[in-house]
């Protein structure tokens, strides 16, 4: 499958799917609210990228993105990356851990690293800073954060004690 | 940092039903450094796994974005620390993919070279690790013996027995030892005549045949929901070779087989790693004669600056794909990188396959998952 | 000729007419529990070394070379560095359950010891019941270590200490039925007679494959019943940290370690004096000169080779094989070591009966 075939999919599923060609893969932006639709119809039948490889979260600055690269199981060299800009400042999307188990940690891992809330996700604690510093309460948008502004994965985090400014 | 009081609450209070709620590890004999697992049990049987990460966490994605594109290749080598040949080509390839830098042959050839020994080596590692895990010593010593001259050739080519350093950006540090090729064949020679013992020893050995038959079963569909890769994924008939798929060094003008099983449980996992040694050797066999002659590095600049965009490097590592990706703001160093790893997707699935089995299964699953701690935590 | 018979027969001679018959048995006593003593220590130190060497040579290295020439004194450093650690308590633990536990478990070998005929007539005590005293002293080990397993107030402990608890009481069942086979075709419990009835030849040649096969049950049943690899479930190492010895250290840790290797001690003299004669040398029915030659050996000799090659198989088994699992075990024993003990057993009856056996 070509990457017209998936992008005259995307556009028939999403109009407003904004494309870009320009690095090795294809790239996909849409908005934060239709992406969960979208990976559950890519993961279906027609198009079958099933596999999710990486995913993971880039800090601009100005917005979070979520970036999450999909491949087919069957053939791996078609690969797209979907991304979604997030508000900074309360950063939240829909899991996608009912369709990828893997995505159960991997999004455990944004959320410690980048604060940003999955809804609907079975577990949402830390997995590798400690445990008693977040707790989500799931299927509501809503956080108990103890570590507020301690994202260790965010441009503006400070630790003067353990990082070294080169 | 830690709370002690909840720690200690943590592993004397009973589980939801009143199971028994077991820490193995921080410091635990078969968890192969400082992995976590809060194992909940019902007598034997497990009812629940729930890793705890981030023991030996260095941030080395953090570190990363204020270390320089030359820079941040020697912290990789500390992430897989078993294959960190493999982990450096895969930073060395993404930073030539992002400058288009032109890579000489010969450092190709000889990078492809040393990521086979280096998995042979990783594999020969797990197989005597997994044995222990099992209760039998034996095998260790004698997946040594062969490990040992893959360490010496490794010290001779950079002077480093584990944390390699060796491949950089445009190809390799320094030219190879003027007698790596006869140490190499020494070594095929040797693990050709050898190899045969220990597979003797474990293969065939009726109790470890029952340990790992049919034990910690992982399906396909299961591996691919879970982004499994490497050879726990091939055990279940996932073809995911990345050395297949998109060829990099000089993969793509060798031979060699991509080694599937179908019965997804511990022991195809122990069977596709022993046949991917030998398809090692058969990788470096075809190489080692015919190394070019000529540079070993291309020309770069002395300051390396990637293109503004974003790039994404897979390799196949031991444990199976690494995947860096990288989001360039056209500076000299990274704005944001992201490592896959592949143990960290792979011990994802252990409380899947896990359950309902016996300790004593736990340690096969987990072995034969062969999850290497700094790699996950990173 | 000097032997160990000579030397008891003089020393009690000579007790009885210094002292008052009473007085000459509690001297006797005393010397006893010395020697036993001495001998625990003595193999203690040559198990572990001899451990550790067959180890070495299974796994292609050297093994302990450093302490002494070839590495003979390193068991005795290992002791003496165990002497000097601290035997820590934890916090939580049932402190008098928690020391009694080691010295149970020490005292269970002791026994063991007495009804064990190390050489022509020299045996502490040879109880008319010997082998039934055997199986029902051996079987309070697992007291033992279910009380150092309890008393630790640790998981791993306990668990190991079920385990340990499961397998032993199962495997019993196995050699003593292995043991009974014997007792059938001997007639008799007393470990002197049975050493007689071998005088013209061992039970495992004379018995025909019955035996042979209760042999290997034999080995297999006491193999488990010691806790050694592939059954060393209840100290699995990689599984339970250390078992029911977790939380065991300095000299009350070595009393368990020097407990197992008593306890192989014992159960491959026992085999050895069952099946492989005691000490009754190696004779083939008509050959006379050799006989003649085969009893030069001193019986001692004889008694201690056979024993130590069974030590060497059970060594060998642990450095070969994997761990077995825990379900894995008992269906062993229950579903196929049983079966074939009990079918044997009547197998045996049946060939004692006609008189079959040589």
């Amino acid at each position: 499958m070509s990457n017209e075939l998936i992008k005259q999919y995307i556009t028939a599923h999403l109009p407003d799917a904004v494309f870009d060609e320009t690095g090795e893969w294809l790239n996909v932006v849409v908005n934060s609210d239709s992406l969960k639709g979208l990976m559950a119809v890519l993961y279906g039948e027609p198009n079958y990228l099933n596999y999710l490889f990486c995913l993971t979260c880039v800090d601009y600055k100005t917005h979070l993105t979520m970036v999450y690269h999909l491949s087919a199981s069957t053939n791996r060299n078609i690969n797209i990356v979907i991304k979604t800009n997030l508000d900074r400042n309360d950063p939240f999307i829909d899991t996608v851990c009912d369709i990828w188990r893997t995505a159960e940690f991997l999004e455990r891992e944004v959320f410690e690293m980048f604060g940003v809330t999955f809804l609907h996700h079975p577990d949402l604690r830390n997995l590798i800073l400690e445990d008693e510093t977040a707790i989500a309460v799931d299927d509501k948008k809503e956080l108990v954060n103890e570590q507020k502004g301690y994202w260790p994965l965010r441009k503006d985090f400070e630790d003067p004690i353990n990082m070294i400014k080169l | 940092m830690y709370n002690q009081t909840d720690i200690i609450k943590d592993t004397t209070d009973l589980g939801p039903d009143g199971e028994l709620v077991v820490n193995m590890g921080p410091q635990h004999p078969a968890t192969h450094g400082v992995l976590h697992l809060v194992v909940t049990l019902n007598g034997e049987t497990i009812k629940k796994i729930e890793p705890h990460l981030g023991y030996i966490h260095r941030s080395i994605e953090k570190m990363c974005e204020s270390l320089t594109y030359r820079q941040f290749i020697y912290v990789t080598s500390r992430m897989d620390y078993l294959s960190s040949h493999i982990n450096n080509t895969a930073c060395a390839l993404l930073v030539e993919k992002g400058m288009q830098i032109e890579v000489p042959e010969r450092a190709k050839v000889v990078r492809t070279i040393l990521n086979e020994l280096t998995r042979i080596a990783s594999h020969e590692l797990w197989i005597g690790a997994m044995a222990m895990d099992l209760g039998a010593f034996t095998p260790f010593f004698y997946a040594f013996r062969e490990r040992e001259m893959i360490t010496d050739i490794m010290e001779d080519t950079c002077g480093a027995r584990l944390t390699m350093n060796y491949i950089v950006p445009g190809g390799l540090m320094y030219d190879i030892h003027p007698e790596f090729q006869t140490k190499v064949k020494a070594f095929i020679k040797q693990f050709k005549e050898k190899v045969t013992e220990y597979e003797d020893l474990v293969t065939g050995n009726i109790i470890f045949q029952s340990r790992t038959k049919g034990v910690g079963v992982l399906t396909a569909a299961d591996a691919i929901s879970y982004g499994c890769s490497g050879p726990v994924a091939r055990a279940s008939g996932v073809s995911c070779d990345i050395r297949k798929i998109a060829p990099y060094d000089a993969y793509d003008r060798v031979e060699f087989d991509e080694v599937i099983e179908t019965a997804g449980d511990s022991f195809a996992r122990y069977i596709v790693r022993v046949k991917e040694m030998n398809q090692s050797i058969r990788i470096i066999e075809q190489l080692i004669d015919n190394i070019p002659e000529g540079e070993f590095v291309g020309k770069t600049k002395n300051v390396l600056k990637l293109n503004k965009g974003e790039f994404y490097q897979r390799v196949e590592t031991a444990r199976g794909e690494l995947g860096v990706y990288i989001v360039s703001e056209g500076g000299t160093t990274p704005h944001r990188i992201k490592f896959r790893s592949p143990g960290f997707s792979n011990l994802s699935v252990l409380d899947h396959i896990a359950k309902n089995s016996k300790i004593g299964d736990l340690m096969a699953t987990m072995g034969t998952l062969d999850l290497v701690i700094p790699d996950i935590d990173r | 000729m000097l032997s160990l018979e000579s030397i008891t027969k003089t020393t009690q001679d000579w007790l009885l007419a210094k002292f008052s018959p009473t007085m000459a048995l509690t001297i006797e006593c005393i010397i006893v529990i010395l020697l036993c003593i001495t001998l625990f220590a003595v193999l203690g130190l040559v198990l572990v070394l001899l451990e550790r060497k067959v180890a070495a040579r299974i796994q292609i290295r050297l093994g302990p070379n450093r302490v002494g020439p070839g590495g003979i004194f390193q068991t005795a450093a290992d002791t003496l560095k165990l002497i000097m650690k601290e035997g820590l308590t934890p916090d939580t633990a049932d402190k008098f359950l928690f020391n009694l536990a080691p010295f149970v478990v020490m005292m269970v070998a002791m026994l063991l010891l007495a009804p064990i005929a190390f050489a022509k007539n020299f045996q502490i005590w040879d109880i008319n019941i010997g082998v039934l005293y055997i199986s029902s002293v051996s079987s309070l080990s697992v007291i033992g270590i279910l009380m150092a397993g309890w008393a630790s107030n640790n998981k791993y402990s306990l668990l190991g200490a079920m385990r340990s608890g499961a397998q032993i009481v199962s495997y019993e069942l196995s050699a003593g039925f292995a043991v009974l086979t014997i007792v059938v075709l001997t007639g008799s419990l007393q470990i002197s007679e049975i050493v007689a009835a071998q005088q013209n030849g061992w039970w495992l040649f004379k018995g025909h494959i019955p035996v042979v096969i209760a042999f290997v049950l034999y080995i297999i049943a006491v193999t488990a019943e010691t806790n050694r690899a592939p059954f060393d479930l209840a100290e699995a190492e990689s599984e339970l940290t250390a078992g029911f010895h977790t939380e065991y250290s300095g000299m009350k840790f070595a009393l368990f370690f020097l407990a197992e290797y008593i306890n192989i001690f014992i159960v491959c003299a026992i085999g050895a004096t069952l099946f492989l004669g005691g000490w009754m040398p190696l004779h083939i029915g008509s050959w006379e000169a050799f006989n003649h030659i085969m009893d030069y050996i001193p019986s001692s000799i004889w008694f201690m080779g056979k024993t130590f090659f069974l030590i060497f198989v059970i060594m060998w088994f642990r450095w070969t094989f994997p761990r077995l699992r825990v379900d894995q075990l008992l269906n062993l024993e229950w579903k196929y070591l049983l079966p074939i003990s009990l079918f044997n057993l009547l197998l045996v009856t049946v060939i004692a009966i006609l008189g079959w056996y040589f």
